[in-house]
Protein backbone atom coordinates (compact mmCIF):
# COMPACT_ATOMS: atom_id res chain seq x y z
CA UNK A 1 0.00 0.00 0.00
CA UNK A 2 1.97 3.11 -1.13
CA UNK A 3 0.94 6.19 0.39
CA UNK A 4 2.52 8.14 -2.88
CA UNK A 5 -0.40 9.22 -4.75
CA UNK A 6 0.75 12.56 -6.71
CA UNK A 7 -1.53 15.02 -5.01
CA UNK A 8 -0.56 14.02 -1.13
CA UNK A 9 3.03 13.80 -2.63
CA UNK A 10 2.85 17.48 -4.18
CA UNK A 11 1.02 19.47 -1.26
CA UNK A 12 4.02 18.58 0.50
CA UNK A 13 6.90 19.80 -1.71
CA UNK A 14 7.28 23.67 0.47
CA UNK A 15 8.16 22.12 3.69
CA UNK A 16 9.81 18.59 2.19
CA UNK A 17 11.60 20.68 -0.32
CA UNK A 18 12.02 23.95 1.06
CA UNK A 19 11.96 23.99 4.50
CA UNK A 20 9.18 26.53 4.72
CA UNK A 21 7.84 26.51 8.12
CA UNK A 22 5.19 29.26 9.48
CA UNK A 23 6.65 31.46 12.89
CA UNK A 24 3.19 32.74 15.16
CA UNK A 25 2.67 36.15 15.40
CA UNK A 26 1.16 36.08 18.89
CA UNK A 27 4.40 33.48 20.65
CA UNK A 28 6.81 33.37 18.31
CA UNK A 29 6.68 29.36 18.13
CA UNK A 30 7.80 27.91 14.87
CA UNK A 31 5.32 25.50 13.21
CA UNK A 32 6.86 22.86 10.70
CA UNK A 33 5.01 21.70 8.40
CA UNK A 34 2.89 25.33 8.69
CA UNK A 35 -0.71 24.69 9.97
CA UNK A 36 -3.30 26.67 10.90
CA UNK A 37 -3.51 26.62 14.74
CA UNK A 38 -0.21 27.24 16.83
CA UNK A 39 0.43 24.22 18.57
CA UNK A 40 1.63 26.31 21.30
CA UNK A 41 -0.68 29.20 21.61
CA UNK A 42 -3.85 28.13 19.32
CA UNK A 43 -3.03 31.55 17.44
CA UNK A 44 -3.56 31.78 14.03
CA UNK A 45 -1.55 34.17 12.06
CA UNK A 46 1.54 33.19 10.96
CA UNK A 47 4.32 34.19 9.02
CA UNK A 48 6.24 32.39 6.36
CA UNK A 49 10.05 31.48 7.76
CA UNK A 50 12.96 29.54 6.56
CA UNK A 51 14.12 26.81 8.69
CA UNK A 52 17.74 26.88 8.57
CA UNK A 53 18.86 23.37 7.85
CA UNK A 54 21.56 22.33 10.62
CA UNK A 55 21.01 20.97 14.14
CA UNK A 56 21.50 18.86 16.48
CA UNK A 57 20.81 14.53 17.41
CA UNK A 58 18.38 14.76 20.06
CA UNK A 59 17.71 10.90 20.39
CA UNK A 60 18.28 8.27 17.87
CA UNK A 61 17.96 4.41 16.81
CA UNK A 62 19.79 2.15 13.83
CA UNK A 63 16.91 0.42 11.96
CA UNK A 64 17.61 -2.95 11.22
CA UNK A 65 14.14 -4.12 10.18
CA UNK A 66 12.70 -1.66 7.68
CA UNK A 67 9.65 -1.05 6.21
CA UNK A 68 9.28 -2.28 2.49
CA UNK A 69 9.86 1.67 1.64
CA UNK A 70 13.33 1.70 3.31
CA UNK A 71 14.22 -1.64 3.12
CA UNK A 72 16.59 -1.73 0.92
CA UNK A 73 18.36 0.72 3.18
CA UNK A 74 18.82 -1.18 6.21
CA UNK A 75 20.28 -0.51 8.56
CA UNK A 76 20.14 2.78 8.95
CA UNK A 77 20.15 5.88 11.39
CA UNK A 78 17.12 7.56 12.07
CA UNK A 79 17.18 10.43 14.51
CA UNK A 80 14.98 13.39 16.18
CA UNK A 81 17.06 16.32 14.93
CA UNK A 82 16.78 19.74 17.27
CA UNK A 83 17.12 22.75 14.15
CA UNK A 84 19.11 25.80 14.87
CA UNK A 85 15.97 27.28 14.98
CA UNK A 86 14.43 25.06 17.50
CA UNK A 87 11.98 22.78 15.10
CA UNK A 88 12.66 19.12 15.78
CA UNK A 89 12.14 16.91 12.80
CA UNK A 90 12.66 13.25 12.59
CA UNK A 91 14.77 11.78 9.85
CA UNK A 92 17.13 9.27 8.64
CA UNK A 93 21.46 10.03 9.11
CA UNK A 94 22.87 9.33 5.84
CA UNK A 95 26.68 9.21 4.73
CA UNK A 96 27.78 7.79 8.52
CA UNK A 97 28.63 4.63 10.19
CA UNK A 98 25.26 4.25 12.09
CA UNK A 99 27.42 3.05 15.03
CA UNK A 100 29.02 6.19 14.94
CA UNK A 101 25.55 8.24 15.49
CA UNK A 102 25.63 9.81 18.78
CA UNK A 103 23.22 12.29 20.37
CA UNK A 104 24.74 15.70 20.76
CA UNK A 105 26.43 15.06 17.19
CA UNK A 106 25.93 18.49 14.39
CA UNK A 107 24.47 17.82 11.51
CA UNK A 108 23.26 19.60 8.61
CA UNK A 109 20.26 18.76 6.38
CA UNK A 110 20.45 18.01 2.55
CA UNK A 111 18.29 17.38 -0.10
CA UNK A 112 17.97 13.72 -1.16
CA UNK A 113 15.49 10.84 -1.97
CA UNK A 114 13.40 9.37 0.41
CA UNK A 115 10.95 6.95 -1.46
CA UNK A 116 9.88 6.04 -4.50
CA UNK A 117 6.67 3.81 -5.67
CA UNK A 118 8.58 1.28 -7.48
CA UNK A 119 10.33 1.84 -11.48
CA UNK A 120 7.13 4.17 -12.87
CA UNK A 121 5.19 6.07 -9.75
CA UNK A 122 6.05 9.08 -7.59
CA UNK A 123 9.54 9.81 -6.20
CA UNK A 124 9.01 11.48 -3.41
CA UNK A 125 12.00 14.07 -2.05
CA UNK A 126 13.09 15.54 0.90
CA UNK A 127 15.48 16.13 3.65
CA UNK A 128 17.92 14.12 5.13
CA UNK A 129 20.56 14.55 8.00
CA UNK A 130 24.74 14.12 7.33
CA UNK A 131 27.49 15.32 9.71
CA UNK A 132 28.26 18.87 9.48
CA UNK B 1 -23.37 9.90 37.40
CA UNK B 2 -24.71 6.55 38.36
CA UNK B 3 -21.87 3.41 39.48
CA UNK B 4 -20.68 1.15 37.09
CA UNK B 5 -19.74 -2.29 37.59
CA UNK B 6 -18.31 -5.60 35.86
CA UNK B 7 -20.76 -8.57 35.59
CA UNK B 8 -19.00 -10.76 32.96
CA UNK B 9 -15.99 -11.33 31.36
CA UNK B 10 -14.81 -13.24 28.46
CA UNK B 11 -11.69 -13.72 26.07
CA UNK B 12 -11.81 -15.83 22.75
CA UNK B 13 -8.69 -17.92 21.77
CA UNK B 14 -5.40 -16.00 21.48
CA UNK B 15 -2.80 -16.34 19.16
CA UNK B 16 -2.17 -17.24 15.77
CA UNK B 17 -5.84 -18.55 15.19
CA UNK B 18 -5.45 -19.46 11.49
CA UNK B 19 -9.01 -21.00 11.83
CA UNK B 20 -10.90 -18.11 13.22
CA UNK B 21 -12.12 -14.98 11.68
CA UNK B 22 -12.38 -11.75 13.27
CA UNK B 23 -16.09 -12.48 13.53
CA UNK B 24 -15.74 -15.50 15.06
CA UNK B 25 -13.00 -14.49 17.67
CA UNK B 26 -15.08 -11.74 18.87
CA UNK B 27 -18.43 -13.79 19.01
CA UNK B 28 -16.32 -16.14 21.19
CA UNK B 29 -15.35 -13.26 23.79
CA UNK B 30 -18.94 -12.00 23.34
CA UNK B 31 -20.65 -14.92 24.53
CA UNK B 32 -18.36 -16.15 27.24
CA UNK B 33 -18.75 -12.49 28.85
CA UNK B 34 -22.32 -12.98 28.53
CA UNK B 35 -22.27 -16.18 29.70
CA UNK B 36 -20.53 -14.95 32.50
CA UNK B 37 -22.73 -12.57 33.55
CA UNK B 38 -25.86 -15.17 32.74
CA UNK B 39 -27.28 -12.82 30.63
CA UNK B 40 -28.84 -12.95 27.50
CA UNK B 41 -29.65 -9.38 26.52
CA UNK B 42 -28.04 -6.33 26.60
CA UNK B 43 -28.79 -2.75 25.88
CA UNK B 44 -26.06 -1.31 23.85
CA UNK B 45 -22.93 -2.74 22.36
CA UNK B 46 -19.16 -0.87 21.99
CA UNK B 47 -16.42 -2.44 19.59
CA UNK B 48 -12.83 -1.49 20.17
CA UNK B 49 -11.00 -2.32 16.68
CA UNK B 50 -7.40 -0.14 15.65
CA UNK B 51 -7.61 -1.22 11.74
CA UNK B 52 -10.29 -3.88 10.55
CA UNK B 53 -10.34 -2.15 7.23
CA UNK B 54 -6.50 -3.03 6.64
CA UNK B 55 -5.99 -6.06 8.54
CA UNK B 56 -9.07 -8.05 6.91
CA UNK B 57 -11.05 -5.48 4.86
CA UNK B 58 -13.96 -4.96 7.23
CA UNK B 59 -15.13 -1.29 8.14
CA UNK B 60 -18.28 -1.06 10.12
CA UNK B 61 -18.19 -3.36 12.77
CA UNK B 62 -20.93 -2.26 14.98
CA UNK B 63 -23.58 -3.50 12.78
CA UNK B 64 -21.38 -6.62 11.65
CA UNK B 65 -20.93 -7.76 15.33
CA UNK B 66 -24.09 -7.20 16.45
CA UNK B 67 -25.94 -9.38 14.04
CA UNK B 68 -23.24 -12.45 14.54
CA UNK B 69 -24.15 -12.18 18.09
CA UNK B 70 -27.88 -12.28 17.01
CA UNK B 71 -28.83 -9.14 18.42
CA UNK B 72 -29.16 -7.08 15.54
CA UNK B 73 -31.48 -4.16 16.82
CA UNK B 74 -29.08 -3.54 19.52
CA UNK B 75 -27.02 0.23 19.01
CA UNK B 76 -23.76 -0.99 18.74
CA UNK B 77 -20.49 1.46 17.35
CA UNK B 78 -16.92 0.77 16.35
CA UNK B 79 -14.73 3.21 18.56
CA UNK B 80 -11.03 3.06 17.47
CA UNK B 81 -8.17 5.19 19.33
CA UNK B 82 -5.16 2.88 17.59
CA UNK B 83 -3.62 0.47 20.35
CA UNK B 84 -6.26 2.19 22.87
CA UNK B 85 -9.08 1.41 20.91
CA UNK B 86 -10.07 -1.27 23.87
CA UNK B 87 -9.58 0.70 26.60
CA UNK B 88 -11.81 3.54 24.70
CA UNK B 89 -14.38 0.75 24.41
CA UNK B 90 -14.54 0.03 27.61
CA UNK B 91 -15.00 3.94 28.70
CA UNK B 92 -17.68 4.52 25.83
CA UNK B 93 -19.32 1.79 27.40
CA UNK B 94 -18.77 3.18 31.06
CA UNK B 95 -20.35 6.43 29.96
CA UNK B 96 -23.39 4.96 28.56
CA UNK B 97 -24.22 3.73 32.13
CA UNK B 98 -23.10 6.20 34.21
CA UNK B 99 -25.04 8.88 32.18
CA UNK B 100 -28.07 6.64 32.33
CA UNK B 101 -28.40 6.21 28.62
CA UNK B 102 -28.47 2.40 28.79
CA UNK B 103 -28.31 0.10 31.91
CA UNK B 104 -26.32 -3.34 30.65
CA UNK B 105 -23.53 -2.72 27.91
CA UNK B 106 -21.25 -5.24 26.06
CA UNK B 107 -17.53 -3.89 25.87
CA UNK B 108 -15.72 -5.04 23.79
CA UNK B 109 -12.13 -5.10 21.69
CA UNK B 110 -11.01 -7.64 18.27
CA UNK B 111 -8.16 -7.43 15.96
CA UNK B 112 -7.32 -10.24 13.86
CA UNK B 113 -3.73 -9.62 12.54
CA UNK B 114 -2.74 -12.47 10.77
CA UNK B 115 -4.36 -12.50 7.77
CA UNK B 116 -2.08 -10.49 5.97
CA UNK B 117 1.40 -10.71 5.49
CA UNK B 118 4.26 -9.01 7.43
CA UNK B 119 4.54 -6.41 5.33
CA UNK B 120 0.90 -5.21 5.21
CA UNK B 121 0.54 -5.35 8.86
CA UNK B 122 3.71 -3.55 9.35
CA UNK B 123 2.21 -0.81 7.16
CA UNK B 124 -1.43 -1.28 9.22
CA UNK B 125 0.20 -0.89 12.43
CA UNK B 126 2.14 2.21 11.02
CA UNK B 127 -0.60 3.71 10.55
CA UNK B 128 -0.84 4.48 14.50
CA UNK B 129 1.93 7.16 13.75
CA UNK B 130 2.27 10.27 12.19
CA UNK B 131 2.13 9.10 8.10
CA UNK B 132 4.29 12.62 7.27
CA UNK B 133 6.55 13.31 9.73
CA UNK B 134 7.28 10.05 11.15
CA UNK B 135 6.07 7.46 8.49
CA UNK B 136 7.19 8.49 5.33
CA UNK B 137 11.06 9.36 6.76
CA UNK B 138 11.36 5.35 7.16
CA UNK B 139 10.33 5.24 11.03
CA UNK B 140 8.78 2.31 12.69
CA UNK B 141 6.44 1.59 15.98
CA UNK B 142 10.12 -0.10 17.37
CA UNK B 143 12.04 2.53 15.59
CA UNK B 144 9.83 5.25 17.98
CA UNK B 145 10.25 3.63 21.32
CA UNK B 146 13.93 2.73 20.43
CA UNK B 147 14.55 6.52 20.32
CA UNK B 148 12.52 7.11 23.88
CA UNK B 149 14.64 4.31 25.27
CA UNK B 150 17.94 6.09 24.31
CA UNK B 151 16.53 9.21 25.51
CA UNK B 152 15.32 7.36 28.66
CA UNK B 153 18.86 5.38 29.15
CA UNK B 154 20.48 8.99 28.63
CA UNK B 155 18.74 10.98 31.03
CA UNK B 156 17.95 8.65 33.95
CA UNK B 157 21.00 5.79 33.56
CA UNK B 158 18.31 3.12 32.65
CA UNK B 159 20.39 0.10 31.53
CA UNK B 160 20.10 -2.59 28.49
CA UNK B 161 20.02 -5.33 31.14
CA UNK B 162 16.76 -3.41 32.59
CA UNK B 163 15.24 -3.36 29.43
CA UNK B 164 15.37 -7.00 29.05
CA UNK B 165 14.33 -7.76 32.72
CA UNK B 166 10.94 -6.28 31.93
CA UNK B 167 10.20 -9.08 29.12
CA UNK B 168 12.07 -11.70 31.64
CA UNK B 169 9.22 -10.78 33.58
CA UNK B 170 6.56 -10.98 31.35
CA UNK B 171 7.28 -13.88 30.30
CA UNK B 172 7.51 -15.40 33.56
CA UNK B 173 4.36 -14.12 34.34
CA UNK B 174 2.42 -15.81 31.33
CA UNK B 175 4.40 -18.86 31.87
CA UNK B 176 1.33 -19.22 34.49
CA UNK B 177 -1.06 -17.68 32.19
CA UNK B 178 -3.16 -20.82 30.30
CA UNK B 179 -4.18 -17.72 27.87
CA UNK B 180 -1.17 -16.61 27.00
CA UNK B 181 0.23 -16.95 23.37
CA UNK B 182 3.99 -17.14 24.47
CA UNK B 183 4.58 -19.30 27.84
CA UNK B 184 7.89 -20.14 27.38
CA UNK B 185 10.27 -18.27 30.08
CA UNK B 186 13.14 -16.20 28.91
CA UNK B 187 16.19 -15.01 30.25
CA UNK B 188 18.03 -11.60 29.84
CA UNK B 189 21.13 -13.62 27.53
CA UNK B 190 17.77 -14.92 25.22
CA UNK B 191 16.91 -10.97 25.10
CA UNK B 192 20.19 -9.32 24.79
CA UNK B 193 21.18 -11.83 21.86
CA UNK B 194 17.63 -11.90 20.09
CA UNK B 195 17.69 -10.28 16.62
CA UNK B 196 17.83 -6.33 16.32
CA UNK B 197 15.12 -4.94 15.36
CA UNK B 198 15.71 -0.97 16.40
CA UNK B 199 18.60 -0.27 18.14
CA UNK B 200 18.61 -1.09 21.13
CA UNK B 201 15.17 -3.04 20.95
CA UNK B 202 15.66 -6.46 19.90
CA UNK B 203 13.21 -8.99 18.87
CA UNK B 204 12.37 -10.09 22.60
CA UNK B 205 11.64 -6.42 23.58
CA UNK B 206 8.99 -6.18 21.42
CA UNK B 207 5.51 -7.61 21.93
CA UNK B 208 4.23 -10.08 19.05
CA UNK B 209 0.90 -9.78 16.37
CA UNK B 210 -1.88 -11.32 17.84
CA UNK B 211 -5.36 -12.47 16.49
CA UNK B 212 -7.80 -12.16 19.87
CA UNK B 213 -11.34 -11.00 21.27
CA UNK B 214 -12.05 -9.55 24.76
CA UNK B 215 -15.52 -8.31 26.08
CA UNK B 216 -16.80 -7.57 29.25
CA UNK B 217 -20.20 -6.67 30.51
CA UNK B 218 -20.92 -3.85 32.28
CA UNK B 219 -24.07 -2.83 34.54
CA UNK B 220 -25.05 0.03 36.99
CA UNK B 221 -24.83 -1.05 39.91
CA UNK B 222 -29.01 -2.14 41.37
CA UNK B 223 -28.47 -4.46 37.99
CA UNK B 224 -25.06 -5.97 39.19
CA UNK B 225 -26.17 -6.63 42.43
CA UNK B 226 -28.90 -8.66 40.84
CA UNK B 227 -26.29 -10.64 38.89
CA UNK B 228 -23.61 -11.07 41.51
CA UNK B 229 -24.74 -14.95 42.19
CA UNK B 230 -22.28 -14.52 45.31
CA UNK B 231 -19.40 -13.48 43.09
CA UNK B 232 -17.42 -10.12 44.38
CA UNK B 233 -19.05 -6.85 42.85
CA UNK B 234 -16.37 -5.20 40.73
CA UNK B 235 -16.86 -1.76 40.51
CA UNK B 236 -15.32 0.80 37.60
CA UNK B 237 -14.38 3.37 40.49
CA UNK B 238 -11.85 5.56 38.00
CA UNK B 239 -12.17 6.41 34.54
CA UNK B 240 -9.32 8.93 32.69
CA UNK B 241 -8.59 9.33 28.92
CA UNK B 242 -6.11 12.31 27.32
CA UNK B 243 -4.63 12.72 24.23
CA UNK B 244 -1.32 13.75 23.24
CA UNK B 245 0.92 15.48 20.22
CA UNK B 246 0.93 12.46 18.01
CA UNK B 247 4.15 12.78 16.63
CA UNK B 248 7.42 11.87 19.22
CA UNK B 249 9.52 15.22 17.64
CA UNK B 250 5.98 17.63 18.87
CA UNK B 251 7.11 16.70 22.57
CA UNK B 252 9.09 18.79 24.77
CA UNK B 253 10.40 15.27 26.51
CA UNK B 254 10.18 12.47 24.90
CA UNK B 255 11.26 10.03 28.19
CA UNK B 256 7.73 11.09 30.27
CA UNK B 257 4.03 9.99 28.77
CA UNK B 258 2.40 12.77 29.42
CA UNK B 259 -0.93 11.47 28.45
CA UNK B 260 -0.58 8.78 30.54
CA UNK B 261 0.00 10.65 33.77
CA UNK B 262 -2.85 12.93 32.88
CA UNK B 263 -5.43 10.23 32.41
CA UNK B 264 -3.92 8.49 35.53
CA UNK B 265 -4.56 11.62 37.61
CA UNK B 266 -8.07 12.15 36.35
CA UNK B 267 -8.79 8.50 37.00
CA UNK B 268 -7.27 8.28 40.61
CA UNK B 269 -9.01 11.59 41.27
CA UNK B 270 -12.07 10.41 40.08
CA UNK B 271 -11.87 7.16 41.72
CA UNK B 272 -10.90 8.91 45.18
CA UNK B 273 -7.47 7.15 45.45
CA UNK B 274 -3.45 6.90 45.15
CA UNK B 275 -1.38 5.21 43.30
CA UNK B 276 -0.30 3.95 46.83
CA UNK B 277 -4.13 2.37 46.75
CA UNK B 278 -3.09 -0.21 43.54
CA UNK B 279 -2.55 -3.53 44.43
CA UNK B 280 -2.06 -4.86 41.09
CA UNK B 281 -1.79 -3.36 37.26
CA UNK B 282 -1.73 -4.34 33.86
CA UNK B 283 -0.03 -1.42 31.57
CA UNK B 284 0.45 -0.99 28.28
CA UNK B 285 4.55 -2.98 27.78
CA UNK B 286 3.86 -3.24 23.53
CA UNK B 287 7.75 -2.78 23.72
CA UNK B 288 10.40 -3.18 26.91
CA UNK B 289 10.84 0.37 27.62
CA UNK B 290 7.16 1.10 27.40
CA UNK B 291 6.69 -0.46 30.85
CA UNK B 292 8.96 1.14 32.28
CA UNK B 293 8.42 4.62 31.07
CA UNK B 294 4.28 4.44 31.53
CA UNK B 295 4.88 2.90 35.70
CA UNK B 296 6.79 6.45 36.24
CA UNK B 297 3.73 8.45 34.29
CA UNK B 298 1.34 6.45 36.56
CA UNK B 299 2.79 7.77 39.51
CA UNK B 300 3.60 4.03 40.56
CA UNK B 301 7.25 5.13 41.02
CA UNK B 302 9.17 8.21 41.52
CA UNK B 303 10.93 9.66 37.65
CA UNK B 304 13.64 7.86 36.65
CA UNK B 305 13.11 4.63 38.53
CA UNK B 306 11.30 2.33 36.13
CA UNK B 307 14.14 0.50 35.32
CA UNK B 308 14.69 -0.98 38.91
CA UNK B 309 11.13 -1.69 39.20
CA UNK B 310 11.03 -5.13 37.36
CA UNK B 311 15.12 -5.45 38.15
CA UNK B 312 14.16 -5.03 41.92
CA UNK B 313 11.23 -7.98 41.77
CA UNK B 314 9.02 -4.65 43.00
CA UNK B 315 6.64 -5.53 40.30
CA UNK B 316 7.23 -9.35 39.51
CA UNK B 317 4.27 -11.83 40.92
CA UNK B 318 5.60 -11.97 44.92
CA UNK B 319 6.81 -8.46 44.84
CA UNK B 320 4.85 -5.54 46.43
CA UNK B 321 3.48 -4.25 43.21
CA UNK B 322 2.97 -7.08 40.71
CA UNK B 323 2.85 -5.35 37.31
CA UNK B 324 1.49 -7.58 34.24
CA UNK B 325 0.07 -10.65 36.12
CA UNK B 326 -1.38 -11.55 32.95
CA UNK B 327 2.38 -11.74 30.69
CA UNK B 328 1.00 -8.41 29.55
CA UNK B 329 1.75 -7.44 25.97
CA UNK B 330 4.89 -9.24 25.23
CA UNK B 331 3.55 -12.67 26.96
CA UNK B 332 -0.23 -12.39 26.81
CA UNK B 333 -0.62 -11.50 23.07
CA UNK B 334 -1.43 -8.12 21.65
CA UNK B 335 -4.34 -7.97 19.55
CA UNK B 336 -4.23 -4.25 19.30
CA UNK B 337 -8.01 -3.36 19.61
CA UNK B 338 -8.54 -6.02 22.15
CA UNK B 339 -5.94 -5.37 24.71
CA UNK B 340 -7.73 -2.53 26.44
CA UNK B 341 -10.75 -5.10 26.97
CA UNK B 342 -8.33 -8.11 28.17
CA UNK B 343 -6.45 -5.97 30.29
CA UNK B 344 -9.80 -5.11 32.81
CA UNK B 345 -10.42 -9.19 32.11
CA UNK B 346 -7.22 -9.75 33.87
CA UNK B 347 -7.77 -7.30 36.93
CA UNK B 348 -10.98 -8.58 37.13
CA UNK B 349 -10.08 -12.44 37.63
CA UNK B 350 -7.51 -10.99 39.78
CA UNK B 351 -10.07 -9.12 41.74
CA UNK B 352 -12.22 -12.12 42.43
CA UNK B 353 -9.48 -14.28 43.65
CA UNK B 354 -10.06 -16.25 40.08
CA UNK B 355 -6.26 -15.81 38.46
CA UNK B 356 -5.02 -19.37 40.00
CA UNK B 357 -1.38 -19.68 39.66
CA UNK B 358 -0.97 -16.23 38.87
CA UNK B 359 -3.39 -14.52 41.60
CA UNK B 360 -2.21 -11.60 43.45
CA UNK B 361 -3.21 -12.33 47.08
CA UNK B 362 -5.90 -10.05 48.75
CA UNK B 363 -5.98 -7.71 45.39
CA UNK B 364 -8.33 -5.23 46.27
CA UNK B 365 -7.73 -2.57 43.73
CA UNK B 366 -6.16 -2.95 40.11
CA UNK B 367 -5.20 -0.11 37.48
CA UNK B 368 -4.70 -0.67 33.53
CA UNK B 369 -3.59 1.26 31.40
CA UNK B 370 -3.78 1.26 27.55
CA UNK B 371 -2.53 3.42 24.87
CA UNK B 372 -2.08 4.33 21.00
CA UNK B 373 0.41 4.62 19.52
CA UNK B 374 3.59 6.28 21.22
CA UNK B 375 1.22 7.64 23.82
CA UNK B 376 -1.00 9.96 22.07
CA UNK B 377 -3.81 8.89 23.46
CA UNK B 378 -4.44 7.12 26.82
CA UNK B 379 -7.03 5.28 29.06
CA UNK B 380 -7.21 4.77 32.38
CA UNK B 381 -9.55 2.51 34.87
CA UNK B 382 -9.42 1.90 38.15
CA UNK B 383 -10.98 -1.29 39.72
CA UNK B 384 -12.53 -2.02 43.11
CA UNK B 385 -13.70 -4.59 44.63
CA UNK B 386 -17.48 -3.35 46.66
CA UNK B 387 -18.06 -5.41 50.25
Amino acid sequence: MSTLNPARTAREYPARYRLEAARCEACGAIAFPPRLVCPACRGRKFAPVTLKPEGKVLTWTVIHVGPPSHRHEVPYALAVIELADGVRVTCQIADVDPAKVAAGMAVKLEFRRIQQDGEAGVIAYGHKAVPA
Amino acid sequence: MRDVAIVGIGLSRWGEVWDASLRTLWTEAALAALDDAGIDRVDAITVGSMAPGLFVGQEHLGGLLAGELGMAGVPATRVESACASGGVSLRTAFAEIASGLADIVLATGVEKMTDVSGDECTAALAAAADAELEVFPGATFPALYAMMARAHMARWGTTREQLAMVAVKNHRHGSLNPHAQFRQQITVKDVLSSAKVADPLNILDCSPITDGAAAVVLADMATARTLAHGRPIIRIAGVGQASDHMALQSRSDMTTLPATTAAAQRAFAMAGKTPADVHVAEVHDCFTIAEIIVLEALGLCPAGEGGRQAESGRTALGGALPVNPSGGLKSKGHPVGATGVAQAVEIANQLRGAAGKRQVPAARVGLTQNMGGTGASTVVHILEVVS
